[in-house]
């Protein structure tokens, strides 16, 4: 899924400041086709099969939440505080989606594939550098929501 | 025909990872919290069927619906690339709640703040494209 990321930068014409960008794009447009199939998905799966969206996550989790702010958890699909459109009145908000997005893009494609990538495709074929990138996922993720969460959210 | 199927099979993953929650932000904290067998269920049962469907397809010599033997690279040798760039987009997964694919998924179900996830995202993968020359690979 990650790669459709280089093939939007091809789109918009990233090939004309280096060669990584230049491809051709016809021969990435299944791909982009898959991506706007899980759109699809996204709508009919929140707006037709989904009566309730709060996802119910473990009661332990909820309290962890709520000592960091979230006092969405458990009540919602994802939190108000990040993803709602008055959460976007504070610009500290704007700032973390850009950075978590700026991470996502740049991490996925140093690594060479995502979560579909890797976690699943390439641990499926037994590969270590898949391996080697699903600890890293955990690495990262582990620092982010121990170590750098409670700096970031506060109640 | 082709582009039919391709946006089916999304249309499917989008579904499938939304109703199993695998898009929310919440069920992401809660697996790096290890609070909760959900995420590792969902990752683990895709894992398990994915390494009997790539044993079939090596051992069967399954073909394309194109109608070539499909065969699947390897991943090319390293470690910085993967522990480094792992870990960044591990960083970057657990604050946005989302990996490429549920970002795609969240902008479709009308989540609206997700855009300026995906264009830092789009951004991220144009500055890895200008700088990855100085980066150990």
């Amino acid at each position: 899924m990650s790669s459709n990321l280089e093939t939007f930068c091809s789109i918009g014409g990233a090939g004309k400041f280096t060669d990584y960008f230049k491809v051709d794009v016809k021969s990435k447009r299944w791909n982009l086709l898959v991506v706007l199939g899980s759109m699809i998905g996204g709508f009919l799966g929140a707006h037709w099969l989904s009566p309730n969206p709060s996802v119910d996550i473990s009661v332990k989790t909820v309290a962890k939440l709520q000592n960091l702010g979230f006092d969405s958890a458990g009540t919602a699909y994802l939190p108000t505080e990040l993803f709602s459109m008055e959460s976007l009145s504070d610009p500290k908000v704007w700032i973390i989606l850009l950075v978590a997005g700026f991470l996502v893009g740049f991490g996925t494609r140093y690594a060479g594939g995502c979560t579909s990538g890797h976690a699943i495709s390439g641990l499926s074929n037994l590969q270590r550098p898949s391996l080697i990138a699903v600890i890293g996922f955990f690495i990262g993720g582990l620092i982010m929501v121990h170590l750098l969460f409670p700096l970031i959210f506060t109640a | 025909m082709k582009n039919i199927v391709y946006i089916v099979l999304g249309t499917f993953l989008g579904i499938v990872l939304y109703k199993s929650e695998a898009a929310s932000w919440f069920r992401i904290y809660e697996m790096f919290q290890f609070d909760s067998f959900h995420m590792y269920g969902i990752i683990g049962s895709a894992l398990a069927l994915g390494i009997v469907l790539v044993l079939c397809i090596k051992k069967f010599k399954i073909k394309s619906f194109s109608g070539e033997i499909i065969s699947i690279p390897d991943k090319e040798k390293s470690f910085a690339r993967y522990i480094l760039g792992g870990t960044l987009f591990g960083l970057g997964w657990a604050l946005a709640g989302a990996c490429p694919g549920p970002i795609y998924i969240l902008v479709g179900a009308g989540y609206w703040p997700i855009v300026i996830v995906l264009i830092g995202a789009v951004l991220g993968a144009l500055v890895y494209g200008v700088v990855r020359g100085k980066l150990p690979h």
